[in-house]
């Protein structure tokens, strides 16, 4: 859920094999992948014991409230691994050093890739989890998956909306714009109105530009096993970064670095006027931008053809269990708890964005209206979304990495030094270097 | 006696050592071992040999980032004990009034953790929220960015000046302390002013504290990390992950999963820092004799 | 000899004075306002609703008063960290300069190459072995790394030389004085100001350690504060996450205070250690 900052720390790659020699062979006593059956997860939660679980996401905590309550034998022991790339790290850590690896761990969507390409992460068939297939959204559904395996189960998502300013808009008649096309021309009326607005803030950020990618119907990166394929001159990526780049050429994006207290200042005091993002942002905005209460609105995602219905995933997370957990049963239980069953639509209660189709059409999620959005019952606007995202996106099985570097390659563009279609290409190279180093078959 | 002595004085030594080579000496040799090595995501751990060692010295990004210290080196640590100079010599010459006080805040933000201080400059360096924002507005002016990648460096600089500038002003401040009073007294019957006082007596004086205050200073450049890894948050453009060699190593092994080459580069900046160190410290001694 | 006090050196050396006294000014005033204050306000000048003590309560009372228990792990790590580590470089300082013994010019020389060593290279390495022996995630994986300071010893090495006299070590050891009680009875309060100086050196290393903490501790209630800050701040990036940074800035604040007020209080003491550590090199 996080954007990605890029350096952050982060871990990526389990197939470190670097201890694995020195801390221990626990793999001589694998179990075979037996199949668990639902029978075995209940007499697991009778029987009771201990699970570890690491994630950030705050509505789990009342999840695992409830869990505990409605099986007193479980022990869940919630802790805060910090946030993305902290908690990545962390696990990345644990897991290499064989010692104090949780049973359950919130991996983001754009990372899971990398966990289950070095096997590091359980594949949940195994507990029968092919069965849930309609469960979720397609969108996220399609991001846990790799082949027939499934490697976590979606927790929330991230379809993109238009997050924006009524009071700014109306304040200089801008009308919500459908297309991009509107969009930029909204930007430059904006900016000439008032030189302290901007119609967004974007300083180069790698989840943002890849999903506006996806969204454009650009497929750089293709995947299978160890080939992978990475080529930011497809057509749809040539749309966004033509559109971005008059932007940019218009000084028409707020310069301040995303996440920071002068973004969040400038969501408060209009000089942000717009945000195009996930789906999970009004508990941001809610939190971090009180000042905006009344104030914002949320609009379907401007589109490149007009009367289009495309969107895309920003961000989202799934939890996953770690190949060397020592209670998966009881993590599964967990985890079918907190994304399908009962804890799923404890989440939705506290604020989360689900998904589970189950709960994005509930009519009473649909129907919630929101004070901080003018009563306004966004939850259409966002489940929609949920339903328009374009199929067949992949990321990289070394994303967490690329995502760090995306600010010493591509972020010279929002810099003026080069064009973003450039700054991809240097992008895409050092991804391509990497790869290559990290022993893939990247062409 | 002297075998006794010797059991004795390992007793004493001993504690120290063993937690030194447990986190010290150790791990140096761990990194040793791993630099010989490679790891993939895909195909696993190789022996290299030296290949990590030869990367490394044409590798563009460590030289970028080696640069960039070296740089700050040579701008950002005399900037710093000028001014720590300066004021001890202020202090040191009686004719301050509240020369105590001074004392004292001057030294205050070394008690402020960098972390502290990396957040706090950063609030305040914002353009829009922050104090630049704040002269902006109220002049009307558009200040340079202490954000942008032009001036990054000396932001950070900045930073660590204010951070140390009170520290290295105490050390030579107790350097001027000990010079004996009498000296001041007989220059002073010969006629010598304060600007001739300082160059005679004070500032000879002083090459030990400096030196002291140098090598520190060299060391404390070249593991250059808190500053830039926090800026990074709102400064993502400027501050690229191979900003400084201690960054980069951290990218590396925390960010890539190169563990191996990582452990490379962070043994190469020990043994740079400590050449260094070294070839300074023989040189303001020689100068001294 | 007194000299006359000068007006204009001392309007000049105020620039300095202000320059580090500012962003200190800065933190006390953004301690006062809420967090919407901060987004619109003059940084160096107070706001209309005044939330100090609210900040204040709001620092403790947050996430069930974690801060309070992160201030607790930090005097314990301060204790025992910064603590041992005086200890072992007084008895390894010590032992280095009054015991000629085999191996002494090689300890010392070992000893003051770490010194140049950067922590961060270590970081991983120590990771890795502290992993294997199930030390990550405990309280001793952030304080046996402090426990070694070479800067520590080096200081205490100084002091013992010219501090303590040969002579009255050897008539305690004609007394037939153990070495050990000569050290602690003898040796140790001619020490103090050294002592205390690295003690207080020590305990700022200690005090400001971040690196190895976030690094090492995955557990939130074992953190310091300075990795509790940080996680405060990083929360703001996150979806879901309360952005809090009125408190980040107040809990710095609370942060630096306690190591002001020991800077303060034993200025002394500190002041006279390091004129006898840095001179005499």
């Amino acid at each position: 859920m996080l954007i990605t900052r890029r350096r952050a720390i982060l871990g990526a790659a389990l197939s470190l094999t670097l201890l694995a020699a020195g801390c221990g062979g626990d793999s001589a006593d694998e179990p075979a992948a037996a199949t668990v059956s639902q029978d075995d997860v209940q007499a697991a939660l009778a029987a009771g014991g201990t699970i570890t679980v690491w994630a950030w996401e705050p509505t789990l905590k009342q999840v695992v409230a409830d869990f505990q309550t409605a099986y007193p034998k479980v022990k869940v022991n919630l802790v805060n691994s910090g946030t993305g790339n902290d908690a990545y790290t962390a696990l990345q850590n644990a897991i290499q050093a064989g010692s104090g690896v949780p049973d359950v761990a919130q991996i983001e969507y754009f990372a899971l890739p990398q966990f289950a390409l070095g096997k590091a992460v359980t594949d949940l068939t195994t507990f029968g989890a092919a069965s849930l297939d309609g469960t979720f959204t397609p969108g996220t559904w399609n991001s846990v998956r790799s082949g027939e395996a499934i490697y976590g189960l979606p927790m929330d998502s991230g379809p993109m909306a238009l997050f924006y300013n009524k009071d700014v808009f109306d304040k200089h008649q801008l009308g919500v714009p459908a297309t991009w096309a509107e969009y930029t021309a909204a930007a430059e009326k904006l900016h000439r109105a008032d030189p302290k607005a901007y119609i967004t803030a974007d300083s180069g950020d790698a989840g943002f530009t890849t999903s506006m990618i996806w969204q454009a119907g650009g497929k750089p990166y293709t995947v299978n096993g160890t080939d992978v394929g990475i080529d930011f001159a497809d057509a749809g990526t040539q749309k966004f970064t033509a559109q971005w780049q008059k932007l940019i050429d218009g000084k028409l994006l707020n310069p301040v670095a995303g996440w920071s207290d002068g973004w969040y200042a400038g969501l408060a005091d209009g000089t942000i006027a717009s945000l195009v993002i996930g789906a999970w942002m009004p508990a941001n905005l809610e939190s971090g931008v009180k000042a905006g209460t009344g104030k914002w609105r949320v609009a379907p995602m401007p589109q490149w053809e007009s009367g289009g219905t495309a969107t895309a995933e920003n961000g989202g997370s799934s939890i996953a269990i770690p190949e060397k957990a020592a209670n998966k049963t009881l993590a599964y239980a967990f985890l079918k708890y907190a994304t399908v069953d009962e804890g799923a639509q404890t989440r939705v209660d506290n604020g989360a964005f689900p998904a589970s189709t189950k709960q994005l059409n509930a009519p009473e999620f649909l129907n919630k209206e929101f004070p901080y959005f003018g009563g306004q019952k966004v939850n259409e606007v966002l489940a929609a979304s949920a339903g328009q995202v374009v199929p067949g996106w992949s990321y990289l099985p070394f994303q967490v990495y690329a995502n760090n570097v995306f600010n010493d390659t591509a972020g010279k563009a929002y810099l003026g030094q080069g064009t973003l279609q450039d700054g991809l290409k240097s992008w895409q190279d050092a991804s391509v270097k990497y790869g290559q180093e990290q022993g893939f078959t990247v062409r | 006696m002297s075998t006794r002595r010797s059991w004795i004085g390992w007793q004493f030594t001993g504690p120290f050592l063993a937690v030194f080579a447990l986190v010290f000496l150790a791990p140096i040799g761990y990194a040793a071992y791993l630099s010989l090595f490679r790891n993939r995501l895909i195909g696993g751990t190789a022996f290299v040999g030296l290949e990590n060692y030869t990367k490394a010295f044409s590798d563009p990004q460590f030289f970028d980032a080696l640069s960039r210290v070296v740089i700050f080196l040579v701008v950002q640590v005399p900037i710093m004990l000028f001014l720590a100079l300066l004021i001890a010599l202020a202090l040191d010459s009686g004719r301050l009034y509240g020369a105590a006080f001074f004392r004292i805040s001057v030294f205050l933000p070394y008690a402020v953790p960098s972390v502290v201080a990396a957040l706090m400059w950063g609030f305040m360096y914002g353009s829009r929220i922050g104090l630049v924002g704040n002269v902006n507005d109220a002049f009307g002016i558009t200040l340079p960015d202490p954000l942008s990648p032009d001036l990054i460096l000396a932001s950070i600089g900045n930073i660590v000046t204010w951070e140390f500038v009170g520290y290295n002003m105490i050390i030579l401040y107790s350097g001027l302390r000990v010079v004996d009073a009498a000296l001041y007294e007989a220059a002073a019957i010969d006629g010598a002013g304060q600007l001739r006082i300082i160059r005679a007596i004070k500032l000879p004086a002083l090459r030990g504290p400096l030196a002291v205050a140098t090598i520190f200073s060299i060391i404390g450049s070249f593991q250059l990390f808190n500053e830039p890894q926090i800026l990074d948050t709102i400064a993502p453009n400027s501050i690229t992950t191979y900003f400084t060699p201690n960054v980069y190593a951290y990218q590396l092994s925390f960010g890539g999963q190169q563990v191996n080459y990582s452990a490379t580069i962070a043994l190469i900046m020990g043994v740079v820092t400590m050449i260094v160190a070294y070839l300074f410290q023989r040189r303001s001694i020689g100068a001294g004799r | 000899m007194t000299p006359k006090r000068s007006v204009p050196l001392t309007v000049i050396t105020a620039l300095a004075l202000i320059y580090s006294l500012l962003p200190l000014v800065w933190l006390l005033i953004s301690a006062t306002k809420t967090q919407e204050g901060l987004f619109g306000s003059f940084g160096l000048w107070f706001t209309g609703d005044f939330a100090f003590f609210d900040n204040i309560a709001a620092v403790f009372a947050y996430n069930d008063g974690i801060f309070g228990r992160w201030l607790l792990n930090t005097l314990f790590y301060v204790v025992a960290g910064a603590g041992g580590a005086t200890l072992l470089a007084a008895l390894a300082g010590y032992g280095l300069a009054k015991f000629d013994f085999a191996g002494r010019r090689a300890v010392f020389a070992v000893v003051l190459g770490g010194v140049a060593v950067p922590p961060t290279a270590l970081a991983v390495p120590i990771f890795l072995m502290f992993a294997e022996m199930g030390l990550t995630d405990t309280p001793w994986a952030v304080i046996i790394p402090t426990l070694a300071s070479p800067f520590g010893l080096y200081l205490m090495w100084t002091y013992s030389r010219d501090a303590v006299p040969d002579e009255i070590l050897e008539s305690a050891r004609m007394d037939g004085a153990g070495e050990f009680k000569t050290f602690f009875s003898l040796a140790v309060p001619l020490l103090a100001p050294g002592l205390v100086t690295v003690l207080l050196f020590n305990t700022v290393m200690t005090w400001n350690n971040f690196f190895l903490p976030l690094i090492m501790l995955k557990d939130a209630d074992l953190f310091p504060l300075t990795l509790g800050l940080y996680s405060w701040n990083e929360q703001g990036t996150t979806a879901g996450g309360d952005v809090v940074f009125n408190l980040v800035i107040t809990g710095s604040l609370l942060t630096i205070v306690p190591l002001i007020v020991a800077f303060l209080l034993l200025q002394r003491h500190w002041q006279s250690g390091l004129a006898a550590g840095s001179v005499k090199q």
